[in-house]
Protein backbone atom coordinates (compact mmCIF):
# COMPACT_ATOMS: atom_id res chain seq x y z
CA UNK A 1 0.00 0.00 0.00
CA UNK A 2 1.32 3.52 -0.81
CA UNK A 3 -0.35 5.83 0.68
CA UNK A 4 0.44 8.62 -1.46
CA UNK A 5 -1.50 11.76 -0.69
CA UNK A 6 -0.35 13.32 -4.41
CA UNK A 7 0.44 10.50 -6.70
CA UNK A 8 0.75 12.57 -9.71
CA UNK A 9 3.61 14.04 -8.15
CA UNK A 10 5.55 11.06 -5.81
CA UNK A 11 5.18 8.56 -8.34
CA UNK A 12 5.82 10.40 -11.58
CA UNK A 13 8.28 9.59 -13.99
CA UNK A 14 11.68 11.02 -13.43
CA UNK A 15 11.59 13.04 -16.68
CA UNK A 16 8.34 14.71 -16.06
CA UNK A 17 9.63 15.77 -12.13
CA UNK A 18 12.56 16.95 -14.28
CA UNK A 19 10.57 19.48 -16.60
CA UNK A 20 8.22 20.45 -13.11
CA UNK A 21 11.57 21.33 -11.45
CA UNK A 22 13.01 23.05 -14.34
CA UNK A 23 9.88 25.15 -14.86
CA UNK A 24 10.18 26.13 -11.41
CA UNK A 25 13.94 26.28 -10.79
CA UNK A 26 13.47 29.50 -14.35
CA UNK A 27 11.13 30.95 -12.31
CA UNK A 28 13.16 31.10 -9.28
CA UNK A 29 15.97 32.32 -10.67
CA UNK A 30 14.23 35.38 -11.74
CA UNK A 31 12.49 36.37 -8.75
CA UNK A 32 15.71 35.98 -6.96
CA UNK A 33 17.54 37.99 -9.31
CA UNK A 34 14.77 40.59 -9.61
CA UNK A 35 13.85 40.80 -6.31
CA UNK A 36 15.95 39.66 -4.05
CA UNK A 37 19.56 42.40 -3.93
CA UNK A 38 21.68 40.03 -2.28
CA UNK A 39 21.34 37.57 -4.91
CA UNK A 40 21.62 39.92 -8.07
CA UNK A 41 24.83 41.19 -6.32
CA UNK A 42 25.99 37.46 -6.56
CA UNK A 43 24.82 36.45 -9.85
CA UNK A 44 26.37 39.76 -10.73
CA UNK A 45 29.70 38.74 -9.01
CA UNK A 46 30.08 35.64 -10.92
CA UNK A 47 28.43 36.86 -14.18
CA UNK A 48 25.06 34.78 -14.55
CA UNK A 49 22.34 35.64 -16.01
CA UNK A 50 19.02 34.35 -15.53
CA UNK A 51 18.65 33.11 -18.88
CA UNK A 52 21.80 31.27 -18.55
CA UNK A 53 19.61 28.49 -16.19
CA UNK A 54 17.35 26.28 -18.78
CA UNK A 55 17.16 23.38 -17.04
CA UNK A 56 17.51 21.71 -13.33
CA UNK A 57 20.54 20.13 -14.90
CA UNK A 58 22.22 24.04 -14.48
CA UNK A 59 21.72 24.26 -11.11
CA UNK A 60 25.53 23.67 -10.49
CA UNK A 61 26.03 26.87 -12.04
CA UNK A 62 24.36 28.41 -8.94
CA UNK A 63 26.09 30.18 -6.13
CA UNK A 64 25.54 28.41 -2.36
CA UNK A 65 23.61 30.14 -0.01
CA UNK A 66 25.03 29.45 4.01
CA UNK A 67 23.00 30.56 7.23
CA UNK A 68 25.35 33.14 7.49
CA UNK A 69 24.11 34.93 5.18
CA UNK A 70 20.19 35.44 6.53
CA UNK A 71 22.15 36.46 9.54
CA UNK A 72 24.01 39.12 7.45
CA UNK A 73 20.18 40.34 6.22
CA UNK A 74 18.29 39.35 9.08
CA UNK A 75 15.24 40.07 9.63
CA UNK A 76 13.52 40.26 6.30
CA UNK A 77 16.54 41.12 3.84
CA UNK A 78 16.60 37.43 1.35
CA UNK A 79 12.40 38.18 0.95
CA UNK A 80 11.44 38.33 -2.76
CA UNK A 81 8.18 39.60 -1.91
CA UNK A 82 6.53 42.34 -0.43
CA UNK A 83 4.70 42.64 2.42
CA UNK A 84 1.07 42.17 1.38
CA UNK A 85 2.52 38.77 0.26
CA UNK A 86 3.40 37.75 3.14
CA UNK A 87 1.06 35.51 5.14
CA UNK A 88 3.38 33.91 8.10
CA UNK A 89 6.69 34.17 9.86
CA UNK A 90 8.80 31.55 11.57
CA UNK A 91 12.14 31.75 13.20
CA UNK A 92 14.71 29.71 15.12
CA UNK A 93 17.19 30.70 17.29
CA UNK A 94 20.28 31.87 15.74
CA UNK A 95 24.09 32.75 17.21
CA UNK A 96 24.68 35.79 19.46
CA UNK A 97 20.85 36.26 19.84
CA UNK A 98 20.11 36.79 16.28
CA UNK A 99 17.42 34.23 14.89
CA UNK A 100 17.18 32.90 11.41
CA UNK A 101 13.88 34.37 10.09
CA UNK A 102 11.60 32.48 7.57
CA UNK A 103 8.69 34.62 5.50
CA UNK A 104 5.87 32.70 3.84
CA UNK A 105 3.12 33.48 0.55
CA UNK A 106 0.04 31.57 0.95
CA UNK A 107 1.25 29.71 -1.84
CA UNK A 108 4.27 28.51 0.42
CA UNK A 109 2.43 27.49 3.36
CA UNK A 110 0.35 25.46 0.68
CA UNK A 111 3.50 23.36 -0.62
CA UNK A 112 4.80 23.02 2.71
CA UNK A 113 1.36 21.56 4.28
CA UNK A 114 1.24 19.30 0.96
CA UNK A 115 4.69 18.30 2.24
CA UNK A 116 3.27 17.39 5.79
CA UNK A 117 0.58 16.06 4.11
CA UNK A 118 2.43 13.81 2.04
CA UNK A 119 3.85 12.31 5.23
CA UNK A 120 1.23 11.95 7.37
CA UNK A 121 -0.03 10.07 4.45
CA UNK A 122 2.56 7.83 4.06
CA UNK A 123 2.19 7.16 7.19
CA UNK A 124 -1.19 5.91 6.37
CA UNK A 125 -3.14 8.83 7.68
CA UNK A 126 -6.41 9.92 6.77
CA UNK A 127 -9.24 11.98 7.27
CA UNK A 128 -10.72 10.14 9.28
CA UNK A 129 -8.24 10.29 11.54
CA UNK A 130 -6.82 12.23 14.83
CA UNK A 131 -3.45 13.72 14.43
CA UNK A 132 -2.53 14.33 17.74
CA UNK A 133 0.67 17.22 17.81
CA UNK A 134 2.72 17.60 20.13
CA UNK A 135 5.48 19.42 18.88
CA UNK A 136 5.61 22.98 19.84
CA UNK A 137 3.32 25.58 18.42
CA UNK A 138 4.81 29.09 17.82
CA UNK A 139 7.77 30.58 16.22
CA UNK A 140 9.26 26.65 15.99
CA UNK A 141 7.83 25.40 12.66
CA UNK A 142 6.83 21.58 14.81
CA UNK A 143 3.53 22.67 15.58
CA UNK A 144 2.22 24.50 12.93
CA UNK A 145 3.69 22.23 9.89
CA UNK A 146 1.92 19.01 11.06
CA UNK A 147 -1.18 20.68 12.06
CA UNK A 148 -1.33 22.56 8.21
CA UNK A 149 -0.55 19.28 6.70
CA UNK A 150 -3.34 17.34 9.04
CA UNK A 151 -5.98 19.68 7.73
CA UNK A 152 -4.47 19.41 4.56
CA UNK A 153 -5.28 15.90 4.10
CA UNK A 154 -8.66 16.22 6.11
CA UNK A 155 -7.62 14.76 9.41
CA UNK A 156 -9.11 16.25 13.01
CA UNK A 157 -6.26 17.56 14.37
CA UNK A 158 -5.58 17.75 18.20
CA UNK A 159 -3.28 20.47 18.53
CA UNK A 160 -1.81 19.71 21.97
CA UNK A 161 1.59 21.67 21.80
CA UNK A 162 4.53 20.16 23.90
CA UNK A 163 4.37 19.66 27.84
CA UNK A 164 2.40 18.51 30.47
CA UNK A 165 2.97 14.54 29.77
CA UNK A 166 0.24 13.31 31.83
CA UNK A 167 -2.46 15.11 29.74
CA UNK A 168 -0.84 14.29 26.50
CA UNK A 169 -2.06 10.33 27.94
CA UNK A 170 -5.26 11.62 28.78
CA UNK A 171 -6.01 12.98 25.69
CA UNK A 172 -4.10 9.99 23.98
CA UNK A 173 -6.93 7.71 25.82
CA UNK A 174 -10.02 10.03 26.16
CA UNK A 175 -9.58 11.20 22.55
CA UNK A 176 -8.37 8.42 20.73
CA UNK A 177 -5.55 9.90 19.02
CA UNK A 178 -4.38 7.64 15.59
CA UNK A 179 -1.30 9.44 14.80
CA UNK A 180 1.22 11.22 17.48
CA UNK A 181 3.59 13.99 15.59
CA UNK A 182 6.33 14.97 18.27
CA UNK A 183 10.09 14.66 18.71
CA UNK A 184 11.48 11.39 19.10
CA UNK A 185 12.61 12.01 23.06
CA UNK A 186 9.27 12.89 24.08
CA UNK A 187 7.30 9.93 21.97
CA UNK A 188 9.85 7.92 24.43
CA UNK A 189 8.84 10.11 27.14
CA UNK A 190 5.29 9.43 26.38
CA UNK A 191 6.06 6.11 26.36
CA UNK A 192 7.37 5.67 29.45
CA UNK A 193 4.85 7.17 31.36
CA UNK A 194 1.83 5.31 29.70
CA UNK A 195 4.10 2.64 31.06
CA UNK A 196 4.22 3.83 34.30
CA UNK A 197 0.62 4.80 35.05
CA UNK A 198 -0.20 1.12 33.90
CA UNK A 199 -1.75 1.80 30.31
CA UNK A 200 -1.28 -1.24 27.78
CA UNK A 201 -0.60 0.80 25.16
CA UNK A 202 -2.13 -1.98 22.68
CA UNK A 203 -5.39 -0.45 24.17
CA UNK A 204 -4.78 2.82 22.54
CA UNK A 205 -6.40 3.51 19.23
CA UNK A 206 -2.84 5.25 18.70
CA UNK A 207 -1.28 3.43 15.21
CA UNK A 208 1.31 5.71 13.84
CA UNK A 209 3.39 8.50 14.84
CA UNK A 210 5.83 11.11 12.98
CA UNK A 211 8.60 12.05 14.35
CA UNK A 212 11.53 14.54 13.47
CA UNK A 213 13.35 17.40 14.46
CA UNK A 214 16.21 15.67 16.42
CA UNK A 215 18.26 13.45 15.38
CA UNK A 216 16.92 9.01 16.61
CA UNK A 217 18.21 5.84 15.96
CA UNK A 218 17.00 2.90 14.91
CA UNK A 219 17.08 1.39 18.64
CA UNK A 220 14.82 4.56 19.70
CA UNK A 221 12.52 3.08 16.57
CA UNK A 222 12.30 -0.25 17.80
CA UNK A 223 12.12 1.00 22.03
CA UNK A 224 9.27 3.65 20.37
CA UNK A 225 7.52 1.06 18.31
CA UNK A 226 6.96 -0.99 21.17
CA UNK A 227 6.60 0.88 23.80
CA UNK A 228 3.59 3.13 22.09
CA UNK A 229 2.61 -0.33 20.17
CA UNK A 230 2.75 1.74 17.00
CA UNK A 231 5.06 2.36 13.66
CA UNK A 232 7.23 4.78 14.15
CA UNK A 233 8.26 7.15 11.10
CA UNK A 234 10.98 9.82 10.59
CA UNK A 235 10.16 13.41 9.01
CA UNK A 236 12.18 15.77 7.95
CA UNK A 237 12.43 19.00 7.86
CA UNK A 238 14.20 22.77 8.85
CA UNK A 239 12.74 26.44 9.00
CA UNK A 240 15.24 27.96 7.03
CA UNK A 241 13.72 25.58 4.28
CA UNK A 242 10.15 25.56 5.32
CA UNK A 243 9.75 22.89 8.19
CA UNK A 244 8.59 19.20 9.05
CA UNK A 245 7.88 17.70 5.50
CA UNK A 246 10.60 18.32 3.51
CA UNK A 247 11.56 14.61 3.27
CA UNK A 248 9.34 11.61 5.10
CA UNK A 249 9.31 8.28 5.41
CA UNK A 250 6.95 5.57 3.29
CA UNK A 251 6.50 1.94 5.04
CA UNK A 252 9.84 0.78 3.58
CA UNK A 253 11.61 2.68 6.29
CA UNK A 254 14.63 2.80 4.84
CA UNK A 255 15.48 6.37 4.11
CA UNK A 256 13.03 9.58 3.45
CA UNK A 257 10.88 10.61 0.04
CA UNK A 258 12.45 14.35 -0.61
CA UNK A 259 9.37 16.65 -2.19
CA UNK A 260 11.60 17.42 -4.24
CA UNK A 261 9.31 19.35 -6.51
CA UNK A 262 9.33 21.96 -4.14
CA UNK A 263 12.78 21.60 -2.34
CA UNK A 264 15.36 19.88 -4.75
CA UNK A 265 17.99 18.57 -3.10
CA UNK A 266 22.10 18.12 -3.64
CA UNK A 267 24.52 16.06 -1.70
CA UNK A 268 28.13 17.99 -1.99
CA UNK A 269 31.76 17.49 -0.60
CA UNK A 270 31.54 20.06 2.61
CA UNK A 271 35.17 21.29 1.85
CA UNK A 272 35.67 21.20 -2.25
CA UNK A 273 31.27 21.80 -2.41
CA UNK A 274 31.38 19.28 -5.63
CA UNK A 275 28.41 17.19 -6.09
CA UNK A 276 28.77 13.77 -4.57
CA UNK A 277 27.28 10.90 -6.22
CA UNK A 278 24.40 8.63 -5.46
CA UNK A 279 24.86 6.89 -2.50
CA UNK A 280 27.48 9.00 -0.61
CA UNK A 281 27.17 10.92 2.09
CA UNK A 282 27.98 14.35 2.14
CA UNK A 283 26.70 18.16 2.99
CA UNK A 284 22.62 18.09 2.24
CA UNK A 285 21.84 21.24 -0.09
CA UNK A 286 18.16 22.51 -1.06
CA UNK A 287 17.51 24.85 -3.57
CA UNK A 288 13.60 26.20 -2.90
CA UNK A 289 12.43 25.84 -6.42
CA UNK A 290 8.70 26.00 -5.30
CA UNK A 291 9.39 28.90 -2.73
CA UNK A 292 8.24 32.31 -3.53
CA UNK A 293 8.82 34.59 -0.55
CA UNK A 294 12.58 32.79 0.64
CA UNK A 295 13.74 31.47 -2.85
CA UNK A 296 17.07 29.99 -0.65
CA UNK A 297 19.07 28.90 -3.73
CA UNK A 298 21.72 25.87 -3.15
CA UNK A 299 21.22 26.27 0.65
CA UNK A 300 23.81 24.84 2.61
CA UNK A 301 21.88 22.81 5.53
CA UNK A 302 25.12 21.29 7.38
CA UNK A 303 23.27 18.16 7.52
CA UNK A 304 25.70 15.27 6.54
CA UNK A 305 23.22 12.70 4.43
CA UNK A 306 23.30 10.90 0.69
CA UNK A 307 20.80 10.57 -1.92
CA UNK A 308 19.58 7.90 -3.95
CA UNK A 309 17.34 7.74 -7.18
CA UNK A 310 16.13 4.57 -7.16
CA UNK A 311 12.36 3.60 -7.08
CA UNK A 312 11.36 2.65 -3.54
CA UNK A 313 9.38 -0.20 -3.11
CA UNK A 314 6.65 1.48 -1.91
CA UNK A 315 6.27 2.94 -5.22
CA UNK A 316 7.41 6.46 -4.64
CA UNK A 317 9.83 7.88 -7.46
CA UNK A 318 10.66 10.75 -4.93
CA UNK A 319 14.57 11.06 -4.37
CA UNK A 320 15.02 9.53 -0.76
CA UNK A 321 17.69 10.68 1.80
CA UNK A 322 19.53 8.78 4.12
CA UNK A 323 18.63 9.63 8.08
CA UNK A 324 21.25 12.88 8.84
CA UNK A 325 24.77 11.51 10.14
CA UNK A 326 25.65 14.51 11.61
CA UNK A 327 26.59 17.83 11.36
CA UNK A 328 29.46 19.82 9.28
CA UNK A 329 29.32 22.57 11.90
CA UNK A 330 29.45 22.17 15.60
CA UNK A 331 25.34 22.84 15.91
CA UNK A 332 23.61 20.84 18.76
CA UNK A 333 20.19 19.79 18.52
CA UNK A 334 18.33 19.98 22.28
CA UNK A 335 15.06 18.70 21.94
CA UNK A 336 14.53 19.89 18.89
CA UNK A 337 16.20 23.20 19.31
CA UNK A 338 18.75 24.42 17.47
CA UNK A 339 21.92 25.20 19.90
CA UNK A 340 25.29 26.41 18.90
CA UNK A 341 27.96 26.76 21.45
CA UNK A 342 28.35 30.54 20.18
CA UNK A 343 25.04 31.22 21.70
CA UNK A 344 26.22 29.82 24.65
CA UNK A 345 29.45 31.95 25.03
CA UNK A 346 27.30 35.35 24.46
CA UNK A 347 25.52 34.60 27.18
CA UNK A 348 28.42 33.62 29.51
CA UNK A 349 30.12 37.40 28.74
CA UNK A 350 27.13 39.06 28.56
CA UNK A 351 26.39 37.77 32.65
CA UNK A 352 30.39 39.00 33.39
CA UNK A 353 31.78 35.71 33.65
CA UNK A 354 35.11 34.52 31.30
CA UNK A 355 34.53 32.52 28.33
CA UNK A 356 35.50 29.50 30.18
CA UNK A 357 32.78 27.01 30.04
CA UNK A 358 31.74 23.41 28.87
CA UNK A 359 28.03 22.30 27.51
CA UNK A 360 27.54 19.14 28.46
CA UNK A 361 24.65 16.67 26.58
CA UNK A 362 23.09 13.92 28.88
CA UNK A 363 20.12 11.65 27.49
CA UNK A 364 18.50 11.36 31.15
CA UNK A 365 14.64 9.12 31.02
CA UNK A 366 14.82 9.99 27.08
CA UNK A 367 14.75 13.54 27.53
CA UNK A 368 18.23 15.66 25.85
CA UNK A 369 19.62 17.20 29.33
CA UNK A 370 21.95 20.03 28.68
CA UNK A 371 24.12 21.33 31.65
CA UNK A 372 26.33 24.42 30.76
CA UNK A 373 29.33 24.39 33.31
CA UNK A 374 31.15 27.66 33.87
CA UNK A 375 33.81 28.55 35.92
CA UNK A 376 32.95 30.77 38.97
CA UNK A 377 35.02 34.32 38.55
CA UNK A 378 36.02 36.38 41.38
CA UNK A 379 33.69 39.08 40.00
CA UNK A 380 31.07 37.20 40.63
CA UNK A 381 31.61 35.14 43.83
CA UNK A 382 30.01 36.07 47.03
CA UNK A 383 30.35 34.58 50.24
CA UNK A 384 26.49 34.55 50.61
CA UNK A 385 24.91 31.43 48.68
CA UNK A 386 22.01 33.65 48.00
CA UNK A 387 23.58 35.57 45.94
CA UNK A 388 25.26 32.75 44.49
CA UNK A 389 22.26 31.19 43.38
CA UNK A 390 20.97 34.55 42.47
CA UNK A 391 24.00 34.82 39.89
CA UNK A 392 22.90 30.93 38.86
CA UNK A 393 18.96 31.71 37.92
CA UNK A 394 20.57 34.66 36.34
CA UNK A 395 22.66 32.58 33.72
CA UNK A 396 20.03 30.13 33.82
CA UNK A 397 17.29 32.70 32.54
CA UNK A 398 19.94 34.46 29.77
CA UNK A 399 20.38 30.66 28.60
CA UNK A 400 16.53 29.88 28.07
CA UNK A 401 16.27 33.22 26.60
CA UNK A 402 18.52 33.06 24.16
CA UNK A 403 18.73 29.14 23.24
CA UNK A 404 14.70 28.75 23.78
CA UNK A 405 15.54 25.63 25.64
CA UNK A 406 16.44 25.01 29.66
CA UNK A 407 19.99 24.43 30.50
CA UNK A 408 21.31 23.41 34.02
CA UNK A 409 24.29 25.82 34.92
CA UNK A 410 27.01 24.25 36.79
CA UNK A 411 29.53 26.11 38.58
CA UNK A 412 32.79 25.03 38.66
CA UNK A 413 36.19 26.05 40.24
CA UNK A 414 38.26 28.10 38.11
CA UNK A 415 40.57 26.18 35.80
CA UNK A 416 38.83 23.21 36.54
CA UNK A 417 37.90 23.00 32.87
CA UNK A 418 39.60 21.78 30.17
CA UNK A 419 41.72 24.74 28.14
CA UNK A 420 41.83 25.46 24.44
CA UNK A 421 44.85 24.02 23.09
CA UNK A 422 44.32 24.97 19.84
CA UNK A 423 40.50 23.89 19.91
CA UNK A 424 38.92 23.75 23.10
CA UNK A 425 36.65 21.27 24.03
CA UNK A 426 33.56 22.88 24.27
CA UNK A 427 30.82 20.17 23.98
CA UNK A 428 30.90 17.13 25.19
CA UNK A 429 27.32 14.97 23.50
CA UNK A 430 26.99 11.91 25.95
CA UNK A 431 23.96 11.22 24.24
CA UNK A 432 23.85 7.77 22.60
CA UNK A 433 21.64 8.27 19.82
CA UNK B 1 36.50 46.52 64.25
CA UNK B 2 34.85 44.10 62.10
CA UNK B 3 36.69 40.88 61.35
CA UNK B 4 38.54 39.46 58.39
CA UNK B 5 36.99 36.21 57.05
CA UNK B 6 37.89 34.67 54.07
CA UNK B 7 35.45 33.07 51.83
CA UNK B 8 36.54 30.18 49.24
CA UNK B 9 34.60 28.53 46.24
CA UNK B 10 34.81 25.10 46.51
CA UNK B 11 33.31 22.21 43.92
CA UNK B 12 32.04 19.12 46.24
CA UNK B 13 34.40 17.07 45.09
CA UNK B 14 36.12 14.58 47.44
CA UNK B 15 39.87 15.98 49.02
CA UNK B 16 38.85 19.84 48.51
CA UNK B 17 39.13 20.83 51.87
CA UNK B 18 41.97 18.24 52.10
CA UNK B 19 43.86 20.34 49.48
CA UNK B 20 42.72 23.99 50.72
CA UNK B 21 43.85 23.34 54.63
CA UNK B 22 47.61 22.13 53.49
CA UNK B 23 47.48 24.96 51.41
CA UNK B 24 47.44 27.42 54.05
CA UNK B 25 49.06 25.07 56.18
CA UNK B 26 52.28 25.57 54.31
CA UNK B 27 52.22 29.12 54.43
CA UNK B 28 51.46 29.10 58.33
CA UNK B 29 48.34 30.20 58.40
CA UNK B 30 46.68 29.27 61.54
CA UNK B 31 42.59 28.60 60.96
CA UNK B 32 40.43 29.42 64.19
CA UNK B 33 37.33 29.30 63.18
CA UNK B 34 35.37 27.54 59.89
CA UNK B 35 32.05 26.68 58.62
CA UNK B 36 30.77 25.60 55.15
CA UNK B 37 27.75 26.30 53.37
CA UNK B 38 26.87 24.02 51.44
CA UNK B 39 24.54 23.40 48.20
CA UNK B 40 24.49 19.94 46.05
CA UNK B 41 26.89 21.43 43.52
CA UNK B 42 29.50 23.55 45.45
CA UNK B 43 30.07 25.24 49.21
CA UNK B 44 31.21 28.43 50.26
CA UNK B 45 34.20 27.59 52.80
CA UNK B 46 34.73 30.94 55.24
CA UNK B 47 37.61 31.30 57.54
CA UNK B 48 38.66 33.27 60.22
CA UNK B 49 42.30 33.22 60.12
CA UNK B 50 46.09 34.56 61.51
CA UNK B 51 46.97 36.13 58.90
CA UNK B 52 43.67 36.62 56.44
CA UNK B 53 46.16 38.96 53.73
CA UNK B 54 48.30 35.93 52.91
CA UNK B 55 45.64 33.51 52.94
CA UNK B 56 43.84 35.11 50.00
CA UNK B 57 47.01 35.76 48.57
CA UNK B 58 47.82 32.03 48.79
CA UNK B 59 44.56 30.63 47.61
CA UNK B 60 44.40 32.78 44.60
CA UNK B 61 47.95 32.15 43.68
CA UNK B 62 46.11 28.33 43.57
CA UNK B 63 43.48 29.16 41.55
CA UNK B 64 40.74 29.36 43.74
CA UNK B 65 37.98 32.30 44.06
CA UNK B 66 38.18 33.60 47.02
CA UNK B 67 36.94 36.61 48.46
CA UNK B 68 37.76 39.13 51.72
CA UNK B 69 34.80 40.35 53.71
CA UNK B 70 34.13 42.05 57.08
CA UNK B 71 31.82 40.31 59.42
CA UNK B 72 31.29 41.02 63.12
CA UNK B 73 32.37 38.89 65.98
CA UNK B 74 30.81 38.83 68.95
CA UNK B 75 31.43 37.29 72.61
CA UNK B 76 29.07 35.94 74.72
CA UNK B 77 28.79 34.88 78.21
CA UNK B 78 28.96 30.91 78.29
CA UNK B 79 25.25 30.52 79.93
CA UNK B 80 21.61 29.87 78.69
CA UNK B 81 20.17 32.98 76.69
CA UNK B 82 23.47 34.80 76.42
CA UNK B 83 23.32 34.42 72.46
CA UNK B 84 19.53 35.41 72.26
CA UNK B 85 20.00 38.59 73.85
CA UNK B 86 22.15 39.44 70.88
CA UNK B 87 20.43 38.21 68.38
CA UNK B 88 16.92 39.74 70.00
CA UNK B 89 18.71 43.21 70.13
CA UNK B 90 19.46 42.72 66.37
CA UNK B 91 15.82 41.66 65.46
CA UNK B 92 14.58 44.56 67.16
CA UNK B 93 16.75 47.14 64.88
CA UNK B 94 15.60 44.62 62.18
CA UNK B 95 18.95 43.73 61.23
CA UNK B 96 19.19 40.57 59.75
CA UNK B 97 21.87 38.09 60.28
CA UNK B 98 22.85 36.14 56.77
CA UNK B 99 24.79 33.73 58.29
CA UNK B 100 26.33 33.12 61.81
CA UNK B 101 28.79 30.03 63.29
CA UNK B 102 30.11 30.34 66.47
CA UNK B 103 33.99 28.86 68.21
CA UNK B 104 34.75 28.48 71.10
CA UNK B 105 38.18 29.97 72.91
CA UNK B 106 40.99 29.28 75.51
CA UNK B 107 39.56 31.53 77.65
CA UNK B 108 37.10 30.14 80.01
CA UNK B 109 33.54 31.19 80.30
CA UNK B 110 32.74 32.66 77.06
CA UNK B 111 31.98 31.67 73.27
CA UNK B 112 32.82 33.85 69.99
CA UNK B 113 30.25 33.85 67.27
CA UNK B 114 30.80 35.50 63.85
CA UNK B 115 28.23 37.17 62.31
CA UNK B 116 27.16 38.62 59.10
CA UNK B 117 24.95 41.78 58.47
CA UNK B 118 24.67 43.83 55.87
CA UNK B 119 25.76 47.07 57.22
CA UNK B 120 28.51 46.29 59.88
CA UNK B 121 28.04 50.15 61.31
CA UNK B 122 24.68 50.02 62.32
CA UNK B 123 24.69 46.37 64.10
CA UNK B 124 28.14 47.91 66.25
CA UNK B 125 26.14 50.71 66.88
CA UNK B 126 23.08 48.04 68.17
CA UNK B 127 25.09 45.83 69.87
CA UNK B 128 26.88 48.25 72.27
CA UNK B 129 23.77 50.16 73.37
CA UNK B 130 22.85 46.14 74.05
CA UNK B 131 25.89 45.92 76.12
CA UNK B 132 27.32 43.02 73.95
CA UNK B 133 31.08 42.92 73.68
CA UNK B 134 32.44 42.78 70.48
CA UNK B 135 35.60 41.24 69.60
CA UNK B 136 38.88 42.49 67.19
CA UNK B 137 40.96 40.54 65.02
CA UNK B 138 43.82 40.05 67.72
CA UNK B 139 41.82 38.85 70.35
CA UNK B 140 40.96 36.03 68.48
CA UNK B 141 44.71 34.75 68.24
CA UNK B 142 45.95 36.15 71.48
Amino acid sequence: MSNCFNPDIEMASREYLNAVQSARLIKMVYNCYNNVPFYKKKFDEIGLLPQDIKTIADIGKLPFTVKQDLRDNYPFGLFAVPKEKLVRIHASSGTTGKQTVVGYTAGDVDNWSEGSARAIAAAGGTKSDYIHVSYGYGLFTGGLGLHYGAEKIGATVIPVSSGNTARQVQILQDFGSNILCCTPSYAMFIGETIKEMGIDPESLPLRAGIFGAEPWSENMRIEIEKSLAIKAYDIYGLSEIAGPGVAYECSEQNGMHVCEDFFYPEVVDPDTLEPLPDGTFGELVFTCIGKEALPLVRYRTRDISALTHEVCSCGRTLVKMQKPRGRSDDMLIIRGVNVFPSQVEHVVLSIGMEPNYQIVVERINNLDVMTVNIEMSEALFSDEIRQIEETERRIRHALQDTLGVAANVHLAEPRSLPRSEGKAVRVIDKRKI
Amino acid sequence: MPIKQISIFVENKPGRLADITAMLAKKNVDIRALSIADTTDYGILRLIVSNPETAVVTIREEGLTVSSTDVLGIAIPDVPGGFAKAIRALADADISVEYAYAFITPEKGQAFVIIRVADNAAATKVLARADIKLIEQSEIFK
